[in-house]
């Protein structure tokens, strides 16, 4: 018997993924954090960056988050992420492409909020990245 | 048939109505459409957010944010008020307006004062004209209304709340039953409130990642946001339903009111031309 709990991955947007799980795995603000079932209440800020899910049958579901928090409590964990999307709906050119533009206004931008944006363009679109190596490598 | 003309004019002017309503119900029942999808969209995020702050509160976290502390007692509350830009949608800001006095009411009862921060053409007119101690009045929400405007019209309710002039806010709005029922809802703001789903009576603490102060303040910020926002488009939401309801029954009464007032002019008619040959017969008679 595996033991279960209860996840929900829910954005501004939507709620994208509600179910038992066996384990979570997501890019927390100060490194990447797996959490199985018994885990202590934690609060935790998260970064762009997948977040992966062991499901009962032991198949895995990857999502990215581009940032937000996630509680764990006994009954269940909770991301909060201000976007979410599936791992396959990621557009890979795209996000390259926004990095390039994003690094290419850093190094243009002097003035700091502009600066500040372009650095968490492409800290997305890494994120982004990231997702998609965690999927080709599932793939595999 | 003098009266009959008049009646003319009148089932004309009928008429006429029953197609502004009816234009308008329609166009209720398009913008109906996409604000329930908006609110049904922001839901789930709103309600994790306050499952995830219930916990919080009952926790007993090492950082204390000001929004947390549980003030002995209630001498000043605030009230956010959301209401619509525009009349026309029966009784929805009418209830609400209602249940807000009753509870302004109760609170009165035990000496405590009422303050006011209202969102929406409609509460201003109204409170204009009742009286009530508004702090800040914000007009003109529209149908996509964006978050910073109207946090940035709130800071002071919450500036309030910090510095102890006020112990406690309240968010006044209609929550979304379904197309027929909208209730109007008072419920607590600031301080944040329990959630009741944990069954630990013992003290516990979350383990935080990084630090708690960053983390609660910036989750405590969200929710706020979060909390407006979603009233604030529930809102719209129900007043899109209620306006399409409040149109559908003024066409149907219009509908109603221009039959009896064409029985009436075919009786009038009738009895013109009944008359009339009454007349002719009674003169030919006479010769």
């Amino acid at each position: 018997m595996v033991s279960l709990m209860n996840c929900t991955i829910v954005s501004a947007e939507q709620e994208i993924f509600s179910g038992k799980v066996t384990m979570v795995v997501a890019a927390g603000s100060e490194g990447d954090l797996g959490i199985l079932p018994g885990h202590a209440p934690l609060l935790t800020g998260i970064k762009a960056g997948p977040v992966r899910l062991k499901l009962e049958d032991q198949t895995e579901e990857i999502f990215f988050a581009s940032g937000g928090y996630l509680e764990v409590q006994p009954s269940g964990v909770i991301v909060l992420a201000d976007t979410a999307i599936r791992a396959d709906d990621i557009d890979e050119a795209e996000a390259k492409e926004t990095q390039e533009r994003a690094r290419k206004l850093m190094d243009e931008q002097a003035n700091e909020i502009d600066f500040a944006r372009a650095e968490s363009m492409v800290a997305e679109s890494l994120g982004q990245q990231r997702t998609l190596e965690e999927l080709r490598k599932r793939r595999r | 048939m003098a009266a009959g003309r008049e009646i003319k004019k009148k089932i004309g002017s009928i008429q006429n109505t029953k197609k502004v309503t009816s234009a308008m119900q329609m166009v209720a029942a398009s913008k109906m459409r996409r604000t329930q999808q908006r609110m049904h969209a922001a839901r789930p995020y709103a309600h994790r957010l306050r499952q995830i702050i219930g916990h919080l509160a009952s926790a007993r976290p090492e950082y204390t944010h000001q929004y947390m502390t549980d003030p002995e007692e209630v001498k000043r509350i605030s009230y956010i008020v959301i209401s619509t830009d525009k009349g026309q949608c029966g009784g929805l800001n009418a209830n609400l307006f209602r249940a807000l006095l009753k509870d302004i009411n109760q609170w009165q009862q035990q000496s405590v004062q009422a303050d006011l921060a209202i969102l929406g053409n409609k509460a201003i007119t109204f409170f204009r004209s009742v009286g009530g101690n508004v702090k800040a009045a914000i007009p003109d929400i529209g149908e996509l209304p964006e978050i910073e405007p109207l946090i940035g019209g709130l800071k002071v309710v919450f500036d309030e709340f910090v510095d102890n002039t006020v112990q406690r806010v309240d968010l006044v709005s209609n929550t979304f039953v379904n197309s027929m029922t909208q209730r109007p809802h008072v419920r607590q703001l600031l301080p944040l409130s329990k959630s009741d789903d944990l069954q630990t009576t013992h003290s516990w603490d979350y383990i935080y990642e990084p630090e708690a102060s960053v983390l609660i303040e910036g989750l405590v910020q969200r929710y706020i946001e979060s909390q407006v926002y979603q009233a604030v488009i529930e809102n719209v939401a129900c007043e899109q339903s209620a306006r399409m309801i409040a149109m559908k029954n003024a066409t149907d009464n219009a509908a109603a009111m221009i039959d009896d007032l064409n029985l009436l002019y075919n009786n009038v008619r009738q009895a013109s031309i009944t008359q009339e040959i009454a007349e002719i017969v009674g003169g030919a008679a006479a010769i």
